[in-house]
């Protein structure tokens, strides 16, 4: 400490110890630098006698507002259950096929189920509802399983080929790699392109038609327009779940395709199953 | 000696044989066989200079050579970090950039740990190993102790940079953040990490100095305590010897609490204490005035390293975690604010009486910035740990943008600033290459940091009042993907403000190169005779 001295810049004293000729100044705390730190001290003492803060040997303080996040959080849903109670009750009752004529229930049931869509259905079907490729398109009139209300209320409910739900929907289409000679399936391609589109082969789909028939149809229809309680999709409409190009609809009969839907009955209350299929329903495609 | 380091090189690169032909897994086996080959050269090298003359330490000079090689590593690993850094920033705006082809090395799980480490292991510690032995030895007036166990933190700690970055993309993680790496290689760490101690105590110890200068207070405290918080949160336990795979000691909750106690002080004492010792040595230094408050200093180092561990707990608001432990951690984070700002104040103040500087000399004016990024992020990190506000801000982009005006503006700015006060004096050379592309560095760092944290907020605020926006019969209105791809503008804002950085950095090593070409590495005598022995 022997060689304080004064900074000629500030006129400090500094501290008289030099580092590789680092001084230091004898400055005092800055004084609102201080008295922020007292004041966040108090506010914090304060703050843990108000709420839960301090350990003890069992449990810890409560504090005196009784505040508690589980709580909080029970009683905001306690209070919205509540608010809804008589809706959700009749929703429960309603007969769901004549849903959308009961204004007050059905614009409840379509935001609740709008919810329920948004975290649940989204992921595969799109915030949209306008589906992907192997994910329905849910605004559209084409329905593989059925469009009517409570059509769509078993759908959700069960879903579709899964494993979990005995009631699942369940059809398999062969996979016509191993019965079709390619020809067969370039042929049988070139007629599905037929139904459709102005541009093809007229030969080659003619030779499709017999293959079809003998083939398809079963499932399919004679004029290909599909069966929905076999989940058989329409294939004269133009619209497709995996793609209509030659090589996709190749794929899709040489491999055969098979698209599956969780059971949401097992995941969702009766309620929220309710309400996603009156908002599906609504969606536009509705029957 | 050499014919034990023979024997123990030979046992290592054993084992690693047995490891690479035994391995249960494919990161364990490239390991173990990356291993195998280091040891057998090592083992070569020794056995060509087994009962050969061995070269003479050279007397009464630093230690600067582990410096040189770090400031060397730090330029490395900061490009490295910044680039997956800003390709990570471009997947998450273009997910195509994943490439299927790449699958599973090239995807963002992978890449993103990469980049965490690269730049705050990789970039920040090779910057705090060398800064941290440049100013111990010259605070302490002696060189470094322990002569070559130097060179072995050097050495090892970029092995276990390795280590830990390949790791991550063949898949070996034990899923903590920031504390990534398997069991292996964090034993490896421990082992460096304890060397790295013994190094800087051992300087410490032998000083020439009556008192210890407050910049080496917060580099100890900044090692002691990374050794604490590695050990604790990697307890874990293999499920072979032969395989990268282990069981985490801790669980549920408990495990929780404890990788955020770690995480959080990685950010306190890692990114904070030990950059804080950076800053308290460069910036007076830089300055070429006394440092504005030797009290200050004293109080804020202990409120910041008394405080800053107990406030992990702010990670995790309206989780498992019970409420009492939420609200210490909130209280004690709040509390911490003004320590936090004791270290902007005394560097700031600092330049009281040099404040011109800020028109003349670029290196400063990236100290200041530093400082700036420093007190601004130590503000909004008590702020955002107030659970009302944590409650909207918790898992959005605000959090990430958060980290990177501290990461970019504090960590990266103060390390450039110090790479450029110490490559011309460990070099010998007077000044930078180009003072004018120091300049460019600054306002092309400084606009990326920008860029990218204005867009981290909008975005993340966005983010935080879609998912609770409700409609009047209090159902929620938006779906995860309706803000996914909302958030698409800032993500590509915030890509082109990484490009930026990363520019920057590449301006600075080319004017590293160019003043280090044909340059000739400095001595710099000791300032106190050798005593005699």
């Amino acid at each position: 400490m022997a060689d304080r001295k004064v900074d000629e810049e500030t006129g400090v004293e500094t501290t008289g110890h030099s580092w590789d000729g680092i001084e230091e100044l004898n400055n005092p705390l800055p004084r609102w630098w201080l008295w922020t730190l007292y004041l966040t001290i108090i506010w914090g003492i304060g703050y843990t006698i108000a709420y839960p803060a301090w350990p003890m040997v069992s449990g810890a303080t409560a504090g005196v507002m009784g505040w508690s996040t589980r709580e909080n959080v029970a009683n905001d849903i306690a209070a919205h259950d509540g608010q809804n109670a008589n809706l959700v009750a009749a929703l429960l009752e309603a007969d769901m096929a004549a849903l959308p004529e009961n204004a007050d229930l059905n614009r409840y049931a379509v935001a609740r189920g709008g919810a329920v869509f948004r975290a649940q259905c989204s992921q595969c079907h799109g915030s949209g509802a306008a589906g992907a490729v192997g994910y329905p398109n849910l605004l559209d009139d084409d329905w593989l399983w059925g469009g009517e209300m409570e059509q769509i209320v078993y759908s959700v409910t069960h879903g579709i080929r899964n494993e979990t739900d005995p009631d699942a929907h369940w059809s398999q289409m062969p996979a016509f790699g191993d019965i079709f000679t390619r020809e067969e399936t370039t042929a049988t391609v070139e007629y599905l392109v037929s139904l459709a589109s102005p541009e093809f082969d007229a030969t080659l789909a003619e030779e499709g038609a017999v293959l079809f028939l003998d083939n398809c149809a079963a499932c399919h229809g004679d004029a290909a327009m599909g069966d929905r309680a076999i989940g058989a999709p329409n294939l004269a409409d133009a619209i497709w779940l995996y793609g209509g190009d030659r090589d996709t609809l190749a794929y899709s009969i040489e491999n055969a395709r098979f698209g599956v839907m969780p059971a949401w009955g097992q995941r969702l209350s009766d309620e929220d199953v309710r309400a996603v299929s009156a908002y599906v329903h609504a969606l536009g495609g509705g029957e | 000696m050499d014919y034990i380091k023979l024997v123990l090189l030979g046992i290592v690169t054993l084992v690693a044989a047995m490891a690479a032909s035994w391995a249960h897994d494919l990161a364990y086996q490239i390991h173990a066989m990356l291993i195998m080959v280091i040891a057998f050269g090592m083992f070569i090298w020794v056995l060509r200079r087994t009962d050969e003359p061995k070269p003479v330490p050279q007397d009464g000079v630093y230690s600067d050579g582990v410096i040189r090689a770090g400031v060397i590593a730090t330029a490395f690993w900061g490009i490295a970090g910044f680039l997956v850094g800003t390709f990570i920033a471009f997947q998450l705006a273009f997910p195509e950039l994943n490439f299927d082809w790449g699958q599973p090395f090239t995807n963002f799980g992978r890449l993103r740990p990469l980049h965490t480490s690269a730049v705050i292991f990789a970039f920040g510690g090779n910057a705090l190993i060398a800064t941290s032995f440049y100013v111990v030895q010259r605070t302490s007036g002696v060189k470094l102790w322990g002569g070559n166990a130097a060179w072995f933190v050097f050495w090892g700690y970029q092995l276990f940079i390795v280590l830990a970055a390949t790791g991550y993309l063949l898949g070996a993680t034990q899923s903590k953040e920031y504390a990534e790496p398997e069991w292996y290689v964090d034993i490896w760490l421990t082992i460096v990490w304890l060397a790295y101690l013994a190094v800087f105590l051992g300087t410490i110890y032998m000083r020439r100095e009556r008192h210890i200068y407050v910049a080496n207070w917060f580099f100890l405290s900044f090692i002691v305590t990374v050794a604490m918080l590695h050990l604790i949160n990697n307890l874990s336990v293999p499920v072979s010897f032969w395989g990268s795979k282990s069981v985490q000691v801790f669980s549920g909750v408990q495990d929780a609490m404890t990788q955020w106690w770690y995480g959080h002080n990685a950010v306190g004492f890692f990114l904070t204490a030990g950059f804080l010792g950076m800053m308290y040595y460069f910036v007076p230094k830089q300055a070429d005035r006394p440092v504005y408050s030797y009290k200050l200093s004293i109080i804020h180092f202990w409120a910041l390293i008394f405080l800053y561990i107990w406030a992990g707990p702010h990670h995790l608001h309206y989780t498992a975690l019970p409420d009492w432990a939420s609200t210490l951690g909130m209280v004690f984070s709040i509390i911490l604010w003004m320590p936090s700002w004791g270290g902007m104040i005394n560097g700031l103040m600092t330049l009281q009486g040099a404040w011109d500087k800020l028109r003349t000399d670029p290196i400063m004016r990236m100290f200041v910035l530093s400082l700036g990024f420093y007190g601004m992020s130590t503000f909004e990190g008590p702020m955002m740990s107030i659970r009302a506000v944590n409650s909207l801000s918790h898992y959005t982009d605000w959090t990430i943008g958060h980290v990177h005006s501290g990461a970019l503006g504090w960590n990266g700015m103060i390390t450039f600033a110090c790479i450029y006060f110490l490559t011309p004096k460990l070099w010998g050379r007077k000044q930078m290459y180009s003072m004018s592309a120091i300049n460019w560095h600054f306002w092309l760092a400084t606009l990326g940091i920008v860029l990218y944290a204005a867009s981290m907020w909008v975005t993340g605020i966005m983010e935080g009042l879609m998912w609770r926006e409700v409609d009047d019969q209090g159902f929620l209105v938006n779906s995860f993907a309706d803000t996914v791809s909302a958030k698409f503008p800032m993500y590509v804002v915030r890509g082109l403000g990484g490009v930026l950085f990363l520019s920057g950095a590449l301006v600075m090593v080319w004017n590293m190169w160019m003043t280090i070409r044909g340059a000739k590495p400095a001595t710099a005598t000791l300032p106190y005779a050798t005593p005699a022995e």
